[in-house]
Order: structure tokens, then sequence, then C-alpha cells
């Protein structure tokens, strides 16, 4: 069976950012609560990157499920790697461990003190 | 159309046989649930993986039927 299409955008999404959220909604109005939580924690900690809006583009929203054989939105990626959903991205950032993998990959982040 | 608290709890855990699942349904309309989930079977899984074990139980029901549902993985000995 041949490769969805659709991954060949998102790979190249994905190496052309360092953080990639796969969403609903954007940035400043997020449509749904679970990608809501990610975009404050990654504000919160003064990151920048791109999202992607999967609500515009149904393809999109589809094939990112496939791509990381996760069925939900958001998704967050770092340095091309899958690293979870709002749960996930929550739990991490509590335990302080999602700071520390951005400091890890050279993702500049705001000290929170 | 809603599902039932009872009704994912028991596709977790007839995957997951050990698991001990707490539920709470966030908004009472059957449609918002968190679980936490504790199970042997996570040892050795990150949490990702830990996580992909549980929608794997709950099959095409997870973005479908079930829209709304947080979940916490616990690795218990």
């Amino acid at each position: 069976m041949s490769e969805n299409p659709v991954f060949t955008q998102i790979r190249s999404d994905l190496s052309a950012n360092d953080v990639v959220l796969y969403m609903k909604g954007t940035q400043v109005f997020p449509q749904c609560g679970f990608s809501a939580v990610v975009v404050n924690i990654l504000n919160n900690l003064g990151v920048t990157f791109k999202s992607v809006n999967v609500l515009e583009d149904e393809d999109v929203r589809q094939a990112i499920k496939e791509f990381a054989s996760w069925p939900t939105i958001p998704q967050l990626y770092i340095k091309g790697e899958f690293v979870g959903g709002c749960d996930i991205v929550k739990e991490m950032f509590s335990s302080g461990e999602l700071q520390d993998l951005l400091k890890d990959k050279g993702i500049a982040i705001k000290d929170a003190a | 159309m809603p599902i039932k608290a009872e009704e994912i709890v028991t596709m977790i855990t007839t995957a997951i046989p050990d698991a001990r699942v707490n539920i709470t349904d966030l908004a009472g309309d059957d449609n918002h649930f968190h679980a936490d989930i504790y199970s042997e079977s996570f040892a050795g899984k990150s949490r990702v993986e830990q996580h992909k074990t549980v929608y794997a139980a709950l099959g095409d029901k997870m973005g479908g039927v079930l829209h709304a549902l947080s979940i916490k993985t616990f690795q218990t000995k």
C-alpha cells in the first residue's frame, strides 16, 4: 500500500519548524478546550510554534491521526517527534519534563521565575 | 450518541485485564470524562505508549462517539 500523500506535507512542516501543534482552531482562537490548554502552556513558556488548524483541512485532520497512530487532536511535535496530546503535555508541564525536553532540544523558553 | 461511563470501563478492562479505572463524568452529560487508569502492564512503556494502549482498547469510539476523554495512566507494582 502506498503512503498517505498528506504525510509529505506533514513531514515538511515538522522539519521546517521546531515546535508544531496540530490543533482545532488557531493560536488566537482555539476551538476546543484541549487545544486551548496546550496553546496556553506553550505561550506561558514563551515558545514560538507553528500551529496547523485541522478544522480547515479534513485531509490533514485524518492523516495526522494515522501519522502518529494517535486518535485525537491536539498533537504536539518537538523537533519532528510526537510528544503527546493534551493530557501528556499537561502532565509534563506540571512535572517540568516539558521544560527540560525543550531545553534539551535547544528551544528557548522563558524562565519561570 | 453518548456513551456510558461503565461502557468505557468495560472496554478498558477487557483489553487490559488488571487495570483499575477511576472514571469521572466531568459534566454529567455522558460526553466529557476523565479516567485514571492503574495497571502493571504500563511498566517499561513511555507515556505515549501507555496512552496508546488505552486508545487501542477503546477502538473507534475514541474521537468518534467518545469526544472528550482525558486520561492519566499510572504504573502499579
